[in-house]
């Protein structure tokens, strides 16, 4: 069954939506990772809650005209108004106000989503409101997808990548750093509202699949998830298309392949599979990559005290130590250096005398900034330095592996 | 009788007779709400010559600079850059921000912060080429960075940062470099590189100004000090302008005792 939707076998609506899902996913994915980079996730959040009063509204003018009110077109064109007002408001209150920008995001989401909810609850007593389903716009509806639905949601996803190919840099220069970008002539704020916009095309164009409370997740998980794999702006850019596309096509193929599944919300678990998995597993940046990063080091550690023990003839406790000498053939199972030992444990005591000196010497300071209690003083200083180091101590002067 | 008792407060930039002034500011005032952190500043950088700008924490140092390149909004007053308009001279401006405000786990090389510096001239859709990545690493070459570029930026150490961060100022190939302390927290090796770099752009003939903050340098550092207290204070010559005196004036009672023993030595 599931194969059947991952392949498109599931009928003429199954496969609107997957392909609705695929394109809107791709588009809050790229959109969603520059309002990631500028820290500004929560910002969408409350766009997508201000579309709620403007959904509810333009209901209510289309019955009053004599229309049907529930064109897809006409709805979705007062809930881009009302999240217009909403992301105006938060704008004023941030700069205009002392409030901070969480504080504003807090009470426009909520004033927003609850005139909202007392516009829907006020529809479902008129006449012809009842069959409305706007709560719908809530968490999403694929049942009744149209193609014309599929249509807006392409043409709009279309224009918001043509967008952002154009913006791609000014916006990665804001989001790194707006006051370099503002010295250079870069117009931060509209840049800013750009941005904005952009969001809430994605969030206007995803309310009939993703749905409002949701979309959110759509436009933030994907870049998340992408920042695991790369240190490239560009790339996390691509990435996060790449993620949000296949959440938005999986999710689909899944919900369409058992019945009462609900399209928005499995979309967004399947994106969240996708961020546990890339947390455990990313390299470099991965939960799995820094443990095994940690016990790397907690080794070196280890063998770097065990081999000073060694030097100064001190006994070594730690089972851990005693075993990582033994196993690198420094050591004897009893704690006795092996010739091989006692030679690279001479080297690190007489390393540590040479950074002793380097730490205590102004001219040194670049160096001496390096200083780990690991690192071998080959990688910081060149061999003069280190052989006129060796001569301020004294005694041997090669000492070798 | 009036000209006689105008000040240059008074004047616009167009007859004050120094409009080849590489950035001339005139009356220039800026305001965080009502408290004023610059008020009806002037200041004349004069061409091909290092200028350190010095004053008490909170004095308006950043903020001259900022509006000076129009990041912040000033209450009043005119800035002009080589005797033309902000928005005119842009592209011949440089600027090298404060490291603090930064993201460093941004994910960005430390190529891409350079190349940054080329984004006025790349434009909205030109392509990067293999010129501008030479570029980008002739500028990195010159603050010793090369070997970094494909680094991560926040691998760097807070010297190596300031130091891309130069070779990013220096891709836009401008002919005024303002910088914003760039010698705050970074170790002496990159003191010597960041000096003996803007010692160079000087010899070519561009203008420096740098936001400074360690007194005990700036003889040797620079030709001309400006002083600056919310307003002006002195502005000159070194050897003139950064006296005791001067200095009385803009720290007031916040010089430490121990900088004032220290600037008794280097001021003889």
């Amino acid at each position: 069954m599931l194969w059947d939707a991952l392949l498109l076998q599931l009928g003429y609506n199954a496969t609107l939506v997957a392909i609705g899902a695929t394109l809107l996913g791709i588009a809050a994915g790229v959109t969603g990772t520059f309002l990631f980079l500028r820290k500004r996730a929560l910002v969408s959040d409350a766009v997508s809650h201000a579309t709620l009063p403007g959904v509810g509204l333009a209901f209510i003018i289309m019955v009053a005209l004599g229309g049907d009110g529930r064109s897809l077109i006409g709805l979705l064109a007062g809930s881009a108004l009302s999240a217009t007002a909403g992301l105006m408001c938060l704008s004023w209150l941030t700069r205009r106000t002392r409030l901070a920008e969480d504080a504003a995001i807090g009470a426009v989401l909520s004033v927003f989503f609850g005139f909202g909810i007392v516009l829907l609850t006020v529809i479902q007593t008129m006449g012809s409101g009842r069959q409305a389903g706007l709560e719908g716009f809530l968490l999403g509806s694929t049942a009744g997808m149209l193609f014309s639905d599929a249509m807006i949601i392409a043409i709009g996803g279309a224009l918001t990548l043509a967008i952002i190919l154009l913006l791609r840099r000014p916006m990665t220069a804001v989001a790194f750093d707006p006051e370099f970008a503002a010295a250079r002539g870069v117009p931060v704020h509209r840049v800013d509202l750009a941005m904005m916009g952009l969001v809430m095309a994605v969030t206007v164009v995803g309310l009939k699949i993703i749905g409002l409370i949701l979309i959110v997740a759509l436009l933030i998980i994907p870049p998340v998830t992408a920042r695991f794999w790369s240190e490239r702006s560009d790339r996390v850019v691509l990435l996060a298309g790449v993620f949000g596309g296949l959440s938005g096509y999986v999710g689909a193929a899944i919900s369409a392949s058992a019945p009462n599944l609900p399209t928005g919300p499995i979309i967004v678990l399947v994106g969240f599979a996708f961020f546990a998995v890339s947390l455990l597993l990313a390299p470099d940046r991965g939960v799995l990559a820094a443990v095994l990063r940690h016990m790397r080091f907690q080794r070196r550690v280890h063998l770097r005290q065990g081999l000073l023990a060694l030097a100064q003839g001190q006994p070594i406790y730690e089972r851990l130590t005693l075993r990582l000498l033994r196993r690198a053939g420094l050591a004897r199972a009893d704690g006795v250096a092996t010739d091989d030992g006692r030679a690279r444990a001479a080297k690190a005591l007489r390393d540590e005398r040479r950074w002793e000196i380097v730490r205590g010497d102004l001219a040194h300071e670049a160096a001496a900034a390096l200083y780990d209690g690991l690192r071998d003083i080959e990688t910081v200083l060149t061999r003069d330095q280190i052989a006129e180091i060796d001569r301020r101590i004294g005694g041997p002067q090669e000492v070798r592996v | 009788m009036t000209l006689e008792l105008a000040t240059t407060q008074g004047q616009t930039l167009a007859d004050s007779g120094i409009a080849e002034s590489p950035l001339a500011i005139r009356g220039l005032t800026v305001s965080y709400g009502q408290k004023p952190a610059v008020f009806s500043v002037d200041m004349t950088v004069q061409p091909g010559a290092m200028t350190a700008i010095i004053g008490p924490n909170g004095a308006g140092k950043s903020t001259l600079l900022k509006a000076a390149l129009g990041i912040v909004k000033p209450l009043s007053g005119q800035v002009q850059v080589f005797g033309q308009s902000l928005e005119r001279q842009r592209g011949r401006i440089a600027y090298v921000p404060q490291r603090a405000s930064i993201d460093w786990d941004f994910p960005t090389r430390v190529i891409d912060v350079v190349l940054m510096g080329l984004h006025r001239e790349l434009g909205l859709l030109r392509r990067i080429r293999e010129g501008h990545r030479k570029r980008a690493m002739e500028c990195l070459a010159r603050v010793g960075m090369q070997d970094f570029a494909k680094r991560q930026i926040g691998q760097l150490s807070g010297g190596q940062q300031q130091r891309v961060f130069l070779a990013r100022a220096l891709a836009q190939a401008a002919d005024i470099y303002l910088l914003d302390e760039p010698f705050a927290g970074v170790d002496a090796a990159t003191e010597k590189a960041i000096i003996s770099v803007l010692k160079s752009l000087r010899a070519e003939g561009k203008t420096v100004v740098v936001v400074h903050h360690d007194l005990a340098t700036v003889a040797d550092y620079f030709d001309n000090v400006f002083l600056i207290n919310t307003r002006k204070i002195a502005e000159g010559p070194v050897a003139e302008a950064f006296t005791a005196d001067t200095l009385q004036a803009a720290y007031g009672g916040r010089l430490a005792t121990a900088q004032v023993d220290q600037l008794a030595r280097v001021l003889g």
